[in-house]
């Protein structure tokens, strides 16, 4: 039998540390692959780790509590015969702060986020495809953080960091003064602090907005709502359900910038963002496209308690080819959101608003709605996002053709 | 049609095409082959072509070497091929480098054929992976057909090659059965692999039983969305490089199952060129799944454990293509 190393998993494609919630095995404790060895936190949600090799739990470096950089040695599984003083001595202790830059960066723009791949030396260490592609799109491999064992950069660390851009150094920490402050971020708060700029910089935003007449989508939801043994269907349902379907006539929209390419998806995956005490989340409601309103409902609310309980799963936050971000419950007239890269668009949805209404010469009530949709102007043009969005606003206004 | 009916049938229709052709070894004629593949030949092509011999494999294989030097196409049968290191001297230094050293005067049209690998406990002596003893060897051929078709397109090939052929079978292969041409001329030429099940995500070069055990794996990726690419090299010299290459260009990852034990073995040679004909399209080392470095013991579960596994191959893959499992 072989050591196996038990390294910080990459749960999450945006995961960079993690910290061990607790472990469930101890050190001694006999492990077959498959078992589950702790839980871990990462930045979007908690995460059961599990065993790679069989063996003995033989040293745990990283105690619960502790965070640790992905990639990094938290432990070795062996034969209780066999020698693992090499693994002991060398063992990284669990970090509190960003590894400080090796070495050989010279490079004007701090990348010191960046966990060095190779703890030694400053060498990169990339599998020859990940290096050929690199070199092809342009990708610096000394600033993304491997996935492979050790730290190796594999192809998917590549295409991963061609589709969206990398993390910026965190800004150095002040000292707290009399009048302030400082909050350490949480997990979350931390990874929102890094992605937003980085998307908001690179990615050329431009906005459209709408006013959607949301009388007839009110009236069709109370009736639906009315009915017994139904689940109940909320205005963001509705709203998922017509961008599903408006995704599918526009696929130029529920597309991704590739770096030499645009890649247009045959399938409506819509992440929608859930606020939560300390940031936000954004679970992905897969395959909206094939989904009625009542199976987009109830899956959604699924994503959403478990958002808020944090028991998502991995794969449950990431691949989504559009998201969609409500504050309708803030009594919000209008907003723009930021996109989540590597997605080329994202639609801002606002309070159903009682208004005045010009109906002839008559002003009566009326109930609007504002959508704003943020587009990246790599993938799509001004006319692309408004045809999109006149055709969910068509949907939203004669609703029944959500039902079909 | 079995795969030891298609080996018969294979000799059958070559000694009918081609009177040079005779079979040299023990048991092949009156008892009809340790493993019935000479079934019927006796009756059919008498004792002048069908040789039964004492038990002593340097001379009947000297015997065979002589007579493909005066212009007979010999096949010689290995009771097991473990049974071949006794004629070690005479397949090395006579079959391979006659040619060779006479100038080109002497070729050696021999096919040395019988069952080897792993089986069922047949222990240390029996069980041996003896193809990495004759690929080594410049001048020798060296065939491992996994399926009944191969087995007659593959004999049929080696007999009717001017140079000495290893044709090494397998205990445990004998039963298995399998479309097989029913034409003469059905001939797969040496040095061509197969695709045996195509994919996208990891390429695995697997030969014999370990073909069968890596296809077994593959159906179980698939489910979990895990493309698996099958190539059966099924003549390991001359090795067919450009197919395997082409396949880990295509997957970027390689995996190799061979029965034996892993030190200079064929995955060793396979791994060494994929990296130096594709290092660039690699995105995870070479993986080698192999026998563990023992000799084979008789009981049950340890020969279970000495011989690679279904779950070790899927470690492999999961391993070459950095998901996450056991």
């Amino acid at each position: 039998m072989a050591v196996s190393k038990v390294v910080m998993p990459k749960l999450s494609e945006a995961m960079e540390t993690g910290k061990i919630i607790k472990w469930l095995k101890k050190e001694g404790d006999r492990i077959q692959g498959g078992d589950i060895l702790a839980e871990v936190e990462t930045d979007k949600a908690d995460v059961e780790m599990e065993a790679f090799g069989a063996g003995v739990l033989r040293k745990i470096f990283v105690p619960a509590g502790e965070t640790a950089p992905v990639g990094s040695l938290i432990g070795v599984i062996a034969e209780p015969n066999e020698d693992i003083a090499g693994l002991l001595a060398g063992a990284p202790a669990a970090v509190a702060a960003p590894a400080a830059p090796g070495p050989e960066s010279r490079r004007p723009e701090p990348v010191a986020s960046v966990v060095p791949a190779a703890t030694g030396g400053g060498r990169v260490k990339a599998s020859p495809l990940a290096k050929k592609i690199a070199a092809q799109s342009g990708v610096d491999l000394r600033v993304i953080q491997g996935s492979g064992p050790g730290g190796r950069i594999v192809r998917r660390d590549v295409e991963a960091a061609a589709a969206g851009p990398v993390w910026s150094a965190p800004a150095a920490a002040t000292a707290p003064g009399s009048e302030y402050e400082d909050v350490p971020l949480s997990q979350m708060r931390a990874i929102i602090a890094k992605r937003m700029p980085l998307s908001k910089a690179p990615v050329p935003h431009f906005y459209v907005a709408s006013d959607v007449a949301m009388d007839r989508a009110s009236d069709l939801r109370e009736a639906l709502n009315a009915l017994e043994g139904q689940p109940k269907i909320s205005v963001n349902d509705l709203v998922v359900r017509a961008c599903a379907l408006a995704l599918l006539a526009h696929p130029g929209v529920n597309a991704s910038f590739q770096g030499e390419a645009i890649r247009v998806f045959h399938v409506a995956h819509i992440g929608i963002a859930v606020a939560l005490e300390e940031g936000l989340i954004t679970p992905v409601l897969r395959d909206c496209h094939a989904k009625s309103l009542t199976q987009i409902a109830v899956e959604a609310r699924d994503l959403a308690e478990r958002a808020r309980a944090r028991k998502l799963r991995a794969s449950e936050l990431s691949g989504a080819t559009f998201s969609i971000s409500n504050l309708g419950m803030f009594d919000v007239a209008a907003f723009s959101a930021i996109i989540n890269p590597p997605e080329g668009a994202i639609l801002a949805v606002g309070s159903v608003r009682k208004v005045p209404v010009v109906d002839g010469d008559a002003v009566t009530v009326g109930r609007r709605m504002a959508l704003t949709i943020s587009c990246d102007h790599r993938v799509m043009d001004g006319a692309m996002g408004a045809r999109f969005l006149q055709d969910v606003k068509r949907l939203l206004e004669a609703p029944l053709r959500l039902l079909v | 049609m079995t795969y030891r009916e298609a080996l018969n049938q294979a000799l059958r229709e070559e000694m009918h095409r081609d009177p040079r052709v005779l079979v040299i070894g023990e048991e092949v004629g009156l008892y009809e082959g340790a493993y019935k593949v000479t079934q019927g030949l006796l009756k059919e092509f008498g004792p002048a072509r069908i040789v039964d011999t004492p038990i002593a494999e340097s001379g009947f294989t000297g015997v065979g070497i002589g007579a493909a030097m005066l212009g007979l196409r010999p096949v010689v049968e290995m009771m097991t091929f473990n049974f071949a290191l006794l004629a070690l001297d005479q397949i090395v230094n006579s079959a391979a480098k006659m040619y060779y050293m006479s100038g080109g005067q002497y070729n050696i049209p021999i096919v040395i054929r019988g069952p080897g690998g792993p089986a069922h406990q047949l222990a240390a002596q029996h069980s041996q992976s003896m193809e990495s003893y004759f690929y080594h060897v410049p001048g020798l051929k060296v065939v491992r057909p996994s399926t009944p078709a191969d087995a007659k397109g593959l004999l049929k090939s080696s007999i009717r090659d001017d140079n000495p052929v290893i044709f090494i079978e397998s205990e445990t292969l004998y039963a298995v059965k399998g479309e097989v041409p029913d034409d003469e001329d059905f001939l797969i030429p040496l040095g061509q692999a197969v695709v045996r099940r195509p994919g996208t995500d990891v390429t695995v070069i697997a030969y014999m039983g370990m073909m069968y055990r890596a296809l077994e794996a593959a159906e179980e990726l698939a489910k979990e969305g895990v493309s698996v690419e099958i190539v059966d090299p099924r003549t390991l010299r001359p090795m067919d490089t450009g197919t395997i290459v082409g396949s880990v260009r295509k997957t970027h990852r390689a995996v190799v199952v061979e029965a034996g034990a892993g030190f200079a073995g064929m995955g060793s040679e396979i791994a060494a060129f994929i990296s130096e004909q594709a290092f660039d399209d690699l995105d995870a080392p070479v993986e080698r799944v192999t026998g563990a470095s023992a000799p084979m013991p008789y009981a049950k579960n340890l020969e279970r454990a000495k011989t690679p596994s279904k779950a070790k191959i899927l470690d492999a893959i999961r391993k070459v293509c950095y998901a996450r499992g056991s």
